[in-house]
């Protein structure tokens, strides 16, 4: 019943699996293909996308694509990387192969439903840097307790903390101090998971489902019972987008990296930060040490239980961050069980990006983007109906997680309890 | 603290041996009683901080207790309630015990549900007998697949069915989304997404008509009976459930013992889905009588909690999941009488679940409770 022990996975299981999932690998990809050319196949005219908007100082011409040329192109190219990889089963080439022929799958896609209309590309990859945002916080958050050896199951309720608390106190002393005490929640429910793992020896994957349906159940009881009546006190402040002068201004990337509001930026540092922090400083090795060898690490005089409870509770202050988006960073307002699920493709981001950090801020704006462009798409009236789209960031995950689990190493003590002797 | 802490775990681990009873009596009914005990009144706590008077509060408590269990009424809705969680409970222990954590009793229950609706509507012109039993049999089998997808992913690619569990989950909401605004599926006539009904002959009937055509409970009761009779069966009397065990306690073990470790996961996943499956079945029968968006309201998470509760065991699910019954249909009596939301409940739940599942926390926080305890604390 230890949900948690069964996080590991014994090496000797991953080498006699790691052929099967090359050719799994390569099957999903020839279904791939098959998929583009049967169902996307007919595509009449040209795909125009925008690169600039009208007003910017910089104007790139539009890119127009022949439609029907590049769909069979991306499909054959897909359908030999797949033939390829069921044939020959290179190992080193399985990520990569699967990475590419998603990565042309969707362009096929989006080629597809472009046809014969004009398209926003810059609009849209601004949507998918904004979206990633809640998804790549949470995944690092996993990441700073996942270093330590602690599986935070907890990120979704840590977010759904952050998002209520960034819209009550938001609503009652302001935008920062709104943001203030959302970091400060999420790192008190960092701390209480710290306290449950490593002080209580609870489950960690227990410890975490039971956090997420007490914050659940908390936040909707307050919203429904306080909020109903109080509409004054749901009502925060937005942070606006700061442009970043002559960056912001670069066609592309300006709108995408440099004309986003704070918690954008705050990612994106906090991503830069944890990296240097984790890779290359002293504290961040003796982090990794006690995720990976608690007892070594206990031997050479680093006090595991504070290094947990530190980091879990760092972790928790970024998911908290992360949540305030979700009110402050977007509509200002709390709805019951607003996340979504954000939390749990943040863990998956984790997963997808091999416990890094910048692995994880790109594994989510994979799935910002599959998610901005399930929006779009409704704009460009596709006749694909919409629960599928929206089914798309999902599936995605279960592919990726699938097709890379093995490949991507857990730290060796993650999800175990330590005892001192 | 820590010689303190390693002085305990081995005079824990020794009065273990010289008085097992004395220990298990402990976690097994003092436990969840002081569990539920703190849990009541951090829930008065939450209710005072959001500006409920003491009046409505004790007035609340009084109607969790009337409301599930006062009458024949509340009785009825208890255990109207219990059904779906202990069904889709056994299923969640299952997984526990093969060493799965499932999350995704939802997903399986909508997609359980759905199926039986269907087939329900699509057969309706088969007898009750035959129809009924297939219409469970056919969201048993549904939700059996749907769990199966995770189990399998799990067992050819190491996928964690965590994650895949969820995933699937939101996968299940969009899909049945789209599969109620089919125009075979939806009831004529109607824009928003509702399924036609189920006829007659497919639903489980109610057993309390004679006495009061309001009473709701229903031959599901039967059924949960009869599933928790079986997953004992199984778990404990046969080879399948030993080997589940087994690889839920050493999957290395279980490996070098030469169980089929693939074979295992994708069974277990399987047969957990299929009772969830059951519980969706149970729900739309016996209950709703349709398949509408999210019908499942959130039992496949609650069930995670009665499966906890009931310490992964069939006798243990079946009472969590009574217990949990009595607070849902508790709880909608005191959002009624007292007005206080019934999301209160969710916050109980959960505050149960944490002091059952640390142990270590009650006994820190009640060491008068407990024998063992107490005297280390004074030597």
């Amino acid at each position: 019943m230890n949900g948690a022990e069964t996080l590991q996975r014994p090496n000797a299981a991953i080498d006699l699996g790691a052929r099967r999932r090359t050719r799994i690998v390569g099957a999903i990809l020839i279904l791939l293909a098959a998929f583009v050319v049967v169902v996307l196949g007919d595509a009449p005219g040209d795909a125009t996308f925008r690169l600039s908007r009208p007003r910017d100082i910089w104007v790139l011409p539009d890119l127009i694509v022949p439609a029907q040329p590049f769909i069979y192109i991306a499909a054959a190219l897909t359908a030999f990387l797949g033939a390829r990889q069921f044939l020959r089963g290179g190992g080193r080439w399985t990520t990569l192969s699967l990475g590419l022929g998603l990565g042309l799958g969707v362009l096929a896609f989006l080629v597809w439903a472009t046809a014969g209309n004009a398209f926003s590309l810059t609009g849209m990859l601004q949507a998918t840097m904004v979206r990633a945002v809640p998804i790549a916080l949470g995944g690092l958050a996993a990441v700073m307790c996942e270093r330590v050896a602690v599986v935070n199951i907890a990120v979704e309720g840590m977010l759904l903390a952050g998002a209520f608390t960034g819209a009550l106190m938001g609503s009652v002393v302001g935008g920062w101090g709104g943001l203030l005490s959302a970091v400060v929640i999420g790192g008190l429910f960092g701390f209480i998971l710290a306290a449950l793992v490593v002080t209580y020896r609870m489950d960690q994957i227990i410890a975490g489902v039971v956090i997420n349906l007490f914050v659940l159940g908390l936040t909707s009881y307050v919203s429904s019972q306080v909020f109903a009546e109080m509409r004054h006190l749901n009502n925060a402040p937005v942070f606006r987008a700061i442009d970043i002068p002559l960056l912001s201004d670069i066609p592309v990337i300006g709108p995408m990296l440099f004309q986003q509001n704070i918690f954008v930026y705050g990612a994106l540092i906090m991503v830069a930060v944890s990296t240097y922090y984790l890779f290359h400083t002293r504290n961040g090795l003796r982090a990794r040490a006690v995720g990976e060898h608690p007892r070594a690490a206990d031997t050479l005089g680093i006090d595991v239980y504070r290094t947990r409870y530190l980091h879990v509770t760092i972790g928790g202050m970024i998911a908290g961050f992360g949540g305030a988006w979700f009110t402050l960073g977007s509509v200002g307002r709390f709805d019951e069980n607003m996340t979504g699920g954000r939390g749990f493709i943040g863990l998956a981001a984790m997963v997808f990006g091999r416990w890094h950090p910048v692995g994880a801020l790109m594994a989510a704006l994979v799935f910002g983007f599959t998610d901005s462009l399930q929006q779009k798409l409704a704009l460009l009236q596709t006749p694909i109906p919409s629960e599928f789209l929206a089914m798309a960031p999902y599936v995605a995950t279960i592919v990726v997680v699938a097709g890379l689990i093995g490949r991507a190493r857990p730290p060796a003590a993650d999800g175990k309890p330590y005892v001192k002797e | 603290m820590s010689v303190n802490e390693s002085l305990d775990a081995a005079r824990d681990k020794l009065l273990q041996r010289a008085a097992p009873d004395r220990t298990e009596f402990e976690d097994l009914v003092i436990v969840p009683l002081f569990a539920f005990a703190v849990a009541l009144i951090l829930g008065a706590v939450t209710m005072l901080a959001t500006g409920v008077d003491l009046a409505t509060i004790g007035r609340s408590y009084v109607a969790l207790l009337v409301g599930s269990v006062g009458s024949v009424n509340a009785l009825s809705e208890t255990l109207v309630a219990a059904i779906p969680l202990v069904l889709a409970g056994l299923g969640l222990a299952l997984g526990f015990r093969a060493g799965l954590f499932n999350i995704g009793a939802e997903g399986q229950i909508l997609m359980g549900g759905l199926a039986a609706v269907i087939f329900g509507f699509t057969f309706s012109a088969l007898p009750f007998v035959i129809l009924m039993p297939l219409s469970l049999l056919a969201g048993a089998l549904t939700g059996a697949f749907y769990a199966g997808i995770a189990g399998w992913l799990r067992a050819a690619t190491g996928a964690h069915e965590v994650i895949s569990t969820i995933m699937l989950n939101l996968i299940s909401y969009r899909l049945l989304d789209y599969m109620l605004s089919l125009p075979w599926v939806q009831r004529e006539g109607r824009a928003d997404p509702v399924s036609r009904s189920v006829p007659d002959a497919a639903e489980l009937p109610r057993l309390l008509e004679w006495l009061d055509p309001n009473l709701r409970l229903h031959a599901g009761v039967f059924v949960m009976l009869l599933a928790v009779a079986f997953v004992y069966w199984l778990l404990f009397r046969t080879k399948l459930g030993f080997e589940f065990r087994a690889s839920g306690a050493s999957p290395d073990a279980a490996r070098y013992a030469g169980m089929h470790a693939s074979l295992i996961i994708v069974i277990a996943m399987a047969t957990a889905g299929a009772l969830a499956g059951l519980a969706g079945a149970n729900q739309v029968l016996g209950v709703l009588g349709r398949a509408t968006p999210g019908f499942s309201a959130g039992i496949g998470f609650d069930a995670i909690a009665v499966a906890l509760l009931g310490r992964s065991h069939p006798i243990g699910v079946l009472f969590a999941g009574l217990l949990f019954g009595a607070l849902q249909a508790g709880g909608r009596q005191m959002q009624v009488d007292a007005g206080v939301g019934i999301d209160l409940i969710g916050i109980i739940q959960a505050l149960v679940i944490v002091f059952i599942a640390a142990p270590l926390l009650v006994r820190a926080i009640f060491p008068w409770g407990f024998r063992n305890r107490q005297k280390g604390t004074h030597q």
